[in-house]
């Protein structure tokens, strides 16, 4: 149970004179389980990646497999696909059209052609899993703010039950407390079911603390594919890049120049916290 | 997908005919389409073709590009042949069951697409070499006269202006929404016309809702900055004739009496 891609190359507008190569010979395994963060600069082709994945685009050349299976074959039933591998676009707030809020989330599993009570109880579910509350289930959704609005998108994917679950900058343009909520959700959620989980954000400091794997995409190809850890040994590189590392990393690296005998590959505030003080406490 | 869609997408490259005066390009095409129903013989069909096939040469938009975004109209294009074809009375050459194609139907029919094609691929010639911007500005100034007579030339312009930036903008929301839906097992290519009907309200109701939140924001911005209209309004870019534009004119009146010409003699 995986998602493969194979020399995934893509070309947009490839027979004008404005063609951009937007994915350049990306090679990937994603195994079940995972937590992966996608970062790179805007434009990178994080976006145009993550909608290979469900088949949304095709590859202008390569081959992209899931659970083993070509997902362009002409046999593949792509619906099926689209409701196992769930992609939450970005601004997904955007796309709510039904009158009430229950029911923009019944609109996937509905597609999936299950009966109406499963319909529901899955909408309910993944209501209850962004944690909105039940008072808001029968409002409009155009009269919620920006964060629910959002936590309604995502359980409208949600709803569909996917095995994996793609979220491209499900933070941007929140507050900070908007952000901190919806990233919690999803940790938990991924605690809970343990479903993959591909996090596609600009935000270092953001996808740090919770992910396993990082991805960092620039000009169309993978540029680091490793645990955090690895990823932010390459401050510099990623500098150039158009993207940082956390700032825990670089209070790091000043304290190990002033002279202070702490470990540089802290990540989070604790873990640097638990280093500076068994650095002080050695003295 | 969508996007697909060329017909008249302003086309980037540097030729002659980009930097003309968007005032000399809308005259000409004008006239152009003018001198199609001109020209009744060959012969003026010939010279139309000429003058088309020298401007897209100079225009140095590639031929096949143009083609492409041709393919939206070819069902229009076909009916129209279709229709003239069968249903013009006259001298009958082939008749096949009820149906009956006269050589005046023939005549009429091929003529009839040649001006459609002509007509359609010489329009596009002026957009897909003219930014939409500099175009409405160019009807503006060529429509200031009406402004005595109180047309409110400014406020038409404004409108078209703010009409076509945001036709692509439009398109590719279009395009996320559905791929969003698609995303969330939409369907919007199967089943009978009123099932696709109805799965275009997923579409739909999101799009407008983003249209107007798009309208709302850009009135606000506009007011901000304390827009009131076209009185007194000067220009970053005034529109100001140049010697090839003089020489662009003086090809078109060249044209336009030829064709004047070969309609009164040949």
């Amino acid at each position: 149970m995986s998602i493969i891609l194979d020399h995934v190359n893509y070309i947009y507008g490839a027979d004008t004179a404005l063609s951009v190569h937007a994915l350049q010979d990306v090679n990937l395994v994603i195994p079940d389980g995972q937590f992966i963060g996608l970062i790179g600069h805007t434009g990178s082709g994080k976006s145009t990646l993550v909608q290979h994945l469900n088949g949304l685009i095709k590859p202008t050349s390569g081959n992209i497999y899931f659970n083993g299976e070509d997902i362009h074959a002409s046999d593949y039933d792509k619906k099926k696909l689209r409701s196992k591998v769930g992609l939450v676009f970005q601004y997904p707030e955007h796309q709510l059209f039904e009158i009430d809020v229950f029911s923009d989330v019944c609109f996937g599993p509905k597609n999936l052609g299950l009966s109406k009570q499963e319909t529901e109880l899955r909408a309910y579910a993944a209501l209850k899993q962004v944690g909105l509350e039940d008072e808001y289930f029968y409002q409009s959704p155009f009269d919620l703010s920006g964060g629910q609005k959002r936590r309604v998108a995502i359980a409208g994917v949600l709803a569909m039950k996917p095995d994996v679950l793609v979220l491209d900058e499900p933070t941007a343009g929140l507050d900070p407390k908007g952000r901190d909520e919806i990233l919690d959700q999803i940790v938990k959620l991924k605690e809970e079911t343990g479903i993959t989980v591909i996090l596609v954000s600009h935000s270092m400091e953001d996808v740090a603390k919770y992910v396993e794997r990082i991805l960092v995409m620039n000009q169309g190809s993978v540029l680091y594919d490793d645990v955090p850890k690895e990823v932010f040994k390459h401050y510099k590189q990623l500098e150039e890049v158009g993207l940082a590392a956390p700032q825990v990393t670089y209070i790091m690296q000043a304290l190990r120049e002033s002279g202070m005998p702490v470990g540089v590959d802290a990540t989070t505030i604790e873990e640097a916290k638990r280093e500076i003080l068994k650095a002080v406490g050695r003295k | 997908m969508i996007r697909d869609i060329t017909l008249g997408q302003y086309y980037q490259t540097d030729s002659v005919i980009h930097k003309l005066d968007p005032r000399v390009k809308l005259v000409a095409t004008i006239c152009f389409i003018i001198s199609l129903f001109v020209v009744k013989s060959w012969v003026g069909y010939v010279a139309a073709a000429v003058f088309l096939a020298f401007m897209i040469r100079l225009s140095n938009v590639p031929f096949k590009y143009m083609v492409k975004g041709m393919r939206a109209i070819v069902f229009i294009l076909l009916l129209t042949v279709v229709f003239n074809l069968f249903l013009t009375p006259g001298e009958p050459l082939v008749s096949v069951w009820k149906l009956t194609i006269t050589r005046e139907g023939l005549q009429l029919a091929v003529m009839m697409a040649v001006r459609l094609s002509f007509l359609i691929v010489g329009s596009s010639v002026m957009t897909l070499t003219t930014t939409p911007n500099s175009l409405t500005d160019g009807m503006e100034k060529l429509m200031k006269p009406l402004g005595l007579f109180k047309v409110p030339v400014h406020e038409v312009a404004m409108m078209m202006s703010i009409a076509l930036r945001f036709i692509p903008i439009l398109l590719e929301e279009t395009d996320k929404i559905m791929k969003a839906q698609i995303a969330r097992g939409a369907d919007f290519e199967s089943g009978n016309l009123i099932k696709k009907a109805k799965a275009m309200v997923p579409l739909l109701v999101p799009l407008f809702i983003s249209a107007f939140r798009r309208a709302n924001d850009l009135a606000m911005a506009m007011e901000a900055r304390c827009y009131r209209g076209g009185e007194n309004r000067t220009k970053m870019k005034p529109l100001k004739y140049a010697g090839r534009d003089r020489v662009a004119y003086g090809v078109l009146l060249a044209y336009f009496a030829l064709c004047i010409v070969i309609r009164i003699y040949l």
